[in-house]
């Protein structure tokens, strides 16, 4: 095994429950009360904190992230640094904490990602080639990349609405445990997410994320460390990343991602087989972002998802290998670039034995997706019990 | 049919860099850059070959030909401009000579398919040539 040295523990987390809408706060604020969570949790002092790693703020903050939150919060970090890989930057922030730690420069890392979500929502600028070759046409926004990948993977292997929209309806089951989630008594079965109105096509409303404001933070320490706080440590056991592109229309391939060999890697670290999980918390923006990961897993063969999910026994705490306990993005809400944090957290939990309500049974290991931009931005990481 | 020249929608935003290939739609025409040095044809238009980073780039004219790799029906624009057009479809173009670019894809009576043979088709819309692209089947 190729570990870093020293090991890596995630010892403290933080999560804001989500809300459809916030008005008149900053993210700042939001991204101090988690981390404050976070930092309780642990039960590290504020003044070990040494390492801080942010995110794009988006519609506030745009420069010196990093130095504007270290201002706020009365840090004064040894490493700090913005990670901007859309839905991967949370995953991401875990390994580069590792990293830092393994080099030296830190021992106690918060990773913290989040946004409000005020009215008129914040959106993105929007930023070239994409502005001037997609735009143009009437293609913006994620639904119009996620559809375009969906129908590529229909076509490929023929797989019927109905095996996408399980995805869906998994995930509002799952969030029928999590009464933090944003859909927390709102279920829906397969027929009423093909029921729901197109947006484009073949994406059904809903199995697209419901954008929340939230935020959440994990902070990472040395495995040294970690054995004396609080919690029993949850070990960084192998890491992967892997970016190929940012419009849809540059991806080498338009059904499987750079998830593929991200998660090779973060297993091969491990020396984990996918099959030997206990946990799969994926990275669940759309359905098919779910469908494409299960296959680059390899858990299945292309275009075997739906079949695969079947013989899972779905996706909730009682299935073969459960997925996203927590309601998943879908099932919780997307807060912005947070959402890809809100896997690591849960992850985290069930490691600790500590999920409420949905506790999987001796839960050893996890295996961690994040996803940005249009399939194009990956991370995958390992978590595990064990040493 | 959507009457593309009266909705008002973000035009694209040219550089000097890519306005030979904006000229070109302008004048009918869909041009290219091509590597002089690994012969790959580039979209969109760099400074530099992305394919071999050696070689000069040199603006062609295109086949117009391509083949539709996706597409989606648009029902719920991320722009309010193109309300008035949906549902409309917007498709993955890989043209003939190697590149895939998006576009606006006017599908006319057929049901869009994926790896349907597509031709370039310049509209106009808000007062400028798009290069859309049309089925023909």
């Amino acid at each position: 095994m190729k570990h870093l040295n020293p090991r890596a523990a995630l010892v403290g987390i933080g999560e804001l429950k989500p809300q459809r809408r916030t008005e008149g706060i900053s993210t700042m604020e939001m991204l101090m009360q988690v981390s404050a969570e976070a930092i309780e949790d642990s039960s590290l002092s504020v003044d070990e904190i040494d390492g801080l790693l942010v995110a794009p703020q988006v519609g506030e903050t745009p420069q010196h992230v990093p130095a504007t939150v270290a201002e706020y919060f009365g840090m004064q970090p040894n490493m700090s640094n913005m990670v901007d890989l859309g839905g991967a930057s949370g995953p991401g922030m875990i390994w580069r904490a590792a990293a830092a730690i393994a080099a030296g420069q830190c021992e106690n890392v918060l990773c913290v990602i989040g946004n409000h979500r005020n009215t008129p929502a914040p959106r993105s600028p929007n930023r070239n080639p994409a502005r001037e070759f997609d735009t143009p046409f009437g293609a913006s926004g994620a639904n119009t990349s996620y559809a375009l990948l969906m129908q590529a993977h229909m076509a490929a292997y023929n797989c019927s609405p109905e095996d996408y929209a399980a995805i869906a309806a998994g995930s509002r089951a799952n969030a029928q445990c999590n009464e933090n989630a944003i859909f927390y008594g709102k279920p829906s079965s397969i027929e009423e997410v093909l029921a729901s109105p197109m947006v484009a096509s073949p994406l059904h409303l809903l199995e697209i994320v419901m954008p929340v404001a939230g935020a959440e933070a994990v902070i990472v320490s040395t495995a040294k460390r970690a054995e004396t706080l609080r919690h029993p440590p949850v070990f960084l056991n192998g890491a992967g990343e892997k970016i190929t592109h940012r419009a849809v229309s540059q991806a080498p391939s338009l059904t499987s991602g750079p998830l593929k060999p991200s998660m090779a890697r973060a297993l091969t670290q491990a020396g984990l087989d996918v099959r030997d999980v206990d946990f799969l918390s994926l990275y669940d923006c759309y359905t098919i972002m779910v469908a494409a990961t299960i296959e680059d897993a390899g858990l299945c063969d292309p275009g075997q998802f739906g079949k695969w999910l079947k013989e899972n026994g779905g996706m909730g705490p009682d299935a073969r290998q459960p997925i996203n306990t927590h309601g998943g993005q879908l099932g919780f809400g997307q807060p912005d670039l947070a959402g890809g944090m809100t896997h690591v957290v849960e992850a985290v939990r069930q490691i600790r034995g500590t999920a409420p309500n949905r506790q999987i049974k001796n839960c050893q290991s996890a295996l961690v997706t994040g996803n940005g931009a249009t399939m194009s931005e990956a991370v995958a990481l390992v978590l595990g019990a064990d040493l | 049919m959507i009457d593309y020249s009266s909705i008002q929608v973000p035009g694209p935003t040219i550089t000097d860099l890519s306005r030979p290939f904006w000229d070109g739609v302008q004048d009918s025409q869909l041009m290219l850059q091509l590597c002089d040095s690994c012969q790959q044809h580039v979209f969109y238009p760099r400074p530099l070959c992305p394919h071999c980073w050696r070689g000069e780039l040199d603006w062609v004219s295109a086949s117009g030909h391509g083949t539709l790799k996706s597409f989606s029906q648009i029902w719920k624009p991320g722009h309010p401009g193109w309300l008035p057009a949906a549902p409309y479809v917007v498709g993955l173009v890989l043209l003939a000579e190697g590149p895939t670019m998006l576009s606006h894809i006017l599908v006319g009576s057929h049901t869009p398919c994926v790896g349907d043979p597509l031709v370039f088709a310049p509209t106009k819309v808000a007062g400028r040539e798009l290069p859309f692209f049309q089925i023909i089947k």
